[in-house]
């Protein structure tokens, strides 16, 4: 044989699996509240989730060609990161909001802590709270879903700092299928969940991290609401948490890989939530708790390293 | 039947209905064989014959040095026609016996029946196992008479035969427990009876159920042998995730099977220390699937030790194009050889030839973190780590990751959807910790 033969180390067979095809499928999963985000708020929507996931990926190439590396745009992370930021932000934003958004998460959060699977926060969350924190206002301007959308309040503000849900919060009904105000992603409950079914049935994600941490929220709710079911769904339904738990916990780079790890992470996640909702100043919890576990996820996972096989615990 | 299985593990394409179906066929008689003096774990052997000498069948020629160590035998008789170095699978060169065969396989008068398993001491099994020339032959090549000599203190209850075959591609063992389940079964009843233990197991995946069935039937005269269904998952036949499979136990961290009381062997192993027991035939030939895209048409061959792998390929219709990979064993495990002047040796349970395409290295990308390869690591390691660690040369870090546990079943590197060669980097690791812990000691 003539023939020149590869040599390498084995094993030799990879599986079908890649990057590119786990992050296609986070945007997959992410589509049917997208349509929905554009289904309940219109045409701006529809034009604040183009800015952002076209500013994401622009930044991506900038930022990839500056540095002399190879551009990497087609493994779909940035248009994972530049959707997700779409969906955490109201309908009513200015046209910049994403654009700032974006790009704070892709070339700060991302690219400059060494790209792809280094980045320590959640980017698209982490350009969230960055966003709320510098234009509380344009944020915050929740409006109501429909072609003449009037602002309303979160359902989340009715139940701040009450323990029974005030006759004038919006119906719980609608709340699940998303006809309320809130950011453009997170008001459908019913479409982030079959996202996150999608996902789990991809093998993407592991269900652990999404049921314990909705989980948790929901039973600490449901003491502190005096065991008041309707009051608990309130929490579990309102909000960021179902896209938060689903699609943002659930971010590789920022949680720990360890199993056991997942469950303190998610565990974390929900405490915090929960007592952010309850206690703190702000309505909602879910970012700040996500963020916060995103810093102790390496500490989570150098004390929570799996048992050998074989291994004799001392 | 309930399917027994370890923790972890992955699901590679099996490839196996290429060769699954196909009996055993003898392969064409050899002109010349090249009979490496190494071809098991431990000292190579000394060569005990000359240039010019005439051979016979099952003659020994190649004597073992050291306790773990295995004599070598002849395939063919003939004239040894030289000793030198020659390319060896693993890379490198070994030395060598060629033998041009003068094709009347007349057989050496050493070579006689044993008599019957009840009538032999586990002594004389032990004895007649490493005269044999037998070693592992799932691939590992271990001398199977060093794995039934345990020390004293070790008590060794069962025997776990594996035919799990759980790398893709190979069907050797599947054709050998459809064939001859009978050698299987006497050959675990000699192992059996060599370290005296009551007990004897022989798992098989549920990806054969014919052979679960032929040699569940094949054992129902012995009620101290259980046939048990494994589930179909890679590394199914490694040692301890066998062993855990069939016993619930798991082999202590650095230990061997023998520190929870278990010997395990291969049915092809068996199969041979039967063989070696009723004719007295030293280990001079073996199955081998030959098989991948490359080759045109892939056979369980049942060939000579020694015979060059590139007049196996001839036999099997040679080439249908260029191939881009060799490698003898499973597309998990086996060594990727730069030569097809490599042999035929006593652990060559495979020939797969891939064609460019398959050889192709997949382009590396970024780790993303995903955990998979902590998923499925049957180890329970955490490979992106420990590689990360071998790269940044961390070894005491890596250590303390548990390099040494790692079983280089490759489950991590097949997952990784960055395709990071995350067991190549973890190997390095493991080289340069035993190699500092030779230093210190």
């Amino acid at each position: 044989m003539v023939e020149k033969l590869t040599v390498s180390s084995s094993p030799h067979v990879w599986s079908e699996n890649s990057t590119s095809k786990i992050m296609l499928d986070v945007v997959i999963a992410l589509l049917p509240a997208t349509v929905g985000a554009i289904y309940f708020f219109r045409l701006n929507a529809a034009m604040l989730i183009a800015l952002a996931v076209i500013t994401a990926v622009l930044t991506e190439m900038a930022i990839q060609k500056i540095r002399k590396q190879p551009v990497t745009v087609s493994d779909y992370s940035a248009v994972v990161t530049g959707l997700l930021l779409a969906l955490n932000i109201p309908a009513s934003a200015p046209w910049w909001i994403p654009i700032v958004g974006s790009i704070f998460a892709i070339a700060i959060v991302k690219q400059l802590f060494g790209g792809l699977g280094q980045n320590f926060m959640n980017p698209a969350l982490a350009a969230r709270i960055m966003l709320t924190l510098s234009w509380t206002d344009q944020m915050t301007q929740w409006i109501k879903p429909g072609a003449d959308a009037v602002s309303g309040a979160t359902p989340l503000s009715f139940v701040k700092g009450v323990t029974a849900i005030p006759s004038k919060a919006p119906d719980l009904y609608d709340m699940i299928v998303g006809n309320i105000a809130g950011s453009m992603g997170e008001t459908s409950a019913i479409l982030l969940i079959l996202g996150g079914l999608y996902l789990v049935y991809r093998g993407v994600i592991s269900p652990k991290v999404p049921a314990i941490f909705i989980g948790t929220v929901a039973v600490i709710t449901l003491i502190a609401g005096g065991f008041d079911a309707s009051y608990m769904l309130y929490h579990v339904f309102g909000g960021g948490l179902m896209i938060g738990a689903i699609f943002m916990a659930t971010d590789y780079a920022s949680s720990p890989v360890t199993a056991k790890g997942k469950v303190f992470f998610a565990l974390g996640c929900g405490i915090i939530t929960s007592m952010i909702r309850l206690y703190g100043a702000y309505p909602e919890g879910v970012g700040f708790s996500i963020l916060l576990m995103n810093v102790a996820a390496p500490l989570i996972e150098k004390y929570t390293a799996p048992k050998v096989f074989g291994e004799v615990r001392k | 039947m309930k399917l027994l299985t370890f923790k972890g593990g992955i699901h590679p394409p099996e490839y196996k209905e290429l060769t699954e179906h196909l009996p055993i066929e003898r392969a064409v008689e050899p002109s010349t064989v090249v009979i490496p003096m190494q071809q098991h774990i431990g000292a190579p052997c000394e060569p005990i014959v000359k240039v010019g000498d005439r051979v016979l069948v099952g003659q020994k020629i190649g004597e073992a040095k050291g306790f773990v160590s295995s004599p070598v035998h002849s395939s063919v008789s003939g004239e040894v026609k030289a000793i030198d170095m020659m390319p060896a699978a693993g890379g490198g060169e070994v030395l060598s016996v060629t033998i041009i065969s003068d094709g009347q396989n007349e057989v050496d008068p050493s070579v006689q029946p044993k008599g019957d398993i009840e009538k032999l001491s586990a002594k004389e099994i032990v004895d007649i196992i490493k005269e044999a020339g037998i070693v592992g032959m799932g691939g590992a090549a271990f001398p199977t008479h060093v794995k039934l000599s345990p020390p004293p203190e070790k008590k060794i209850d069962t025997i776990i035969l594996n035919g799990a075959e759980c790398e893709p591609y190979l069907t050797a063992d599947h054709r050998l427990m459809l064939e001859t389940p009978e050698n299987v079964i006497y050959g675990l009843r000699a192992l059996m009876k060599s370290v005296g233990v009551e007990k004897g197991y022989i798992g098989i995946e549920s990806n054969k159920p014919d052979a679960i069935e032929t040699m569940t039937k094949a054992a129902a005269e012995y009620p101290n042998i259980e046939v048990v269904g494994l589930y179909t998952k890679y590394p199914q036949g490694a040692e301890k995730q066998l062993i855990y499979a069939c016993t619930k136990k798991e082999v202590p961290s650095g230990g061997l099977p023998m520190d929870v009381g278990v010997v395990v062997n291969n049915v092809g192993t068996a199969a041979q220390v039967a063989i070696a027991i009723k004719t007295g035939m030293p280990l001079v030939e073996r199955i081998t699937t030959v098989t991948g895209k490359a080759v045109a048409s892939p056979k369980n061959l049942l060939i000579k030790i020694g015979v060059p792998v590139k007049d196996v390929i001839e036999q099997c219709g040679g080439l249908t194009q260029k191939p881009g990979k060799l490698i003898m064993g499973g597309p998990m495990m086996g060594l990727a050889t730069h030569t097809d002047e490599v042999v035929i040796t006593k652990g060559s349970s495979g020939v797969l030839l891939f064609d460019e395409t398959e050889a192709k290295m997949p382009e590396r990308g970024p780790c993303i973190r995903c955990g998979k390869c902590v998923d499925i690591c049957p180890a329970f390691l955490q490979p992106l780590h420990i590689s990360n660690f071998s790269n940044n040369n961390m070894m005491e870090a890596a250590e303390k990751y548990r390099a040494l546990d790692c079983i280089e079943c490759g489950s991590c590197s097949f997952i990784c959807p960055a395709k990071i060669p995350l067991l190549q980097a973890i190997r390095v690791a493991k080289r340069n910790i035993i190699a500092k812990k030779r230093k210190q000691s």
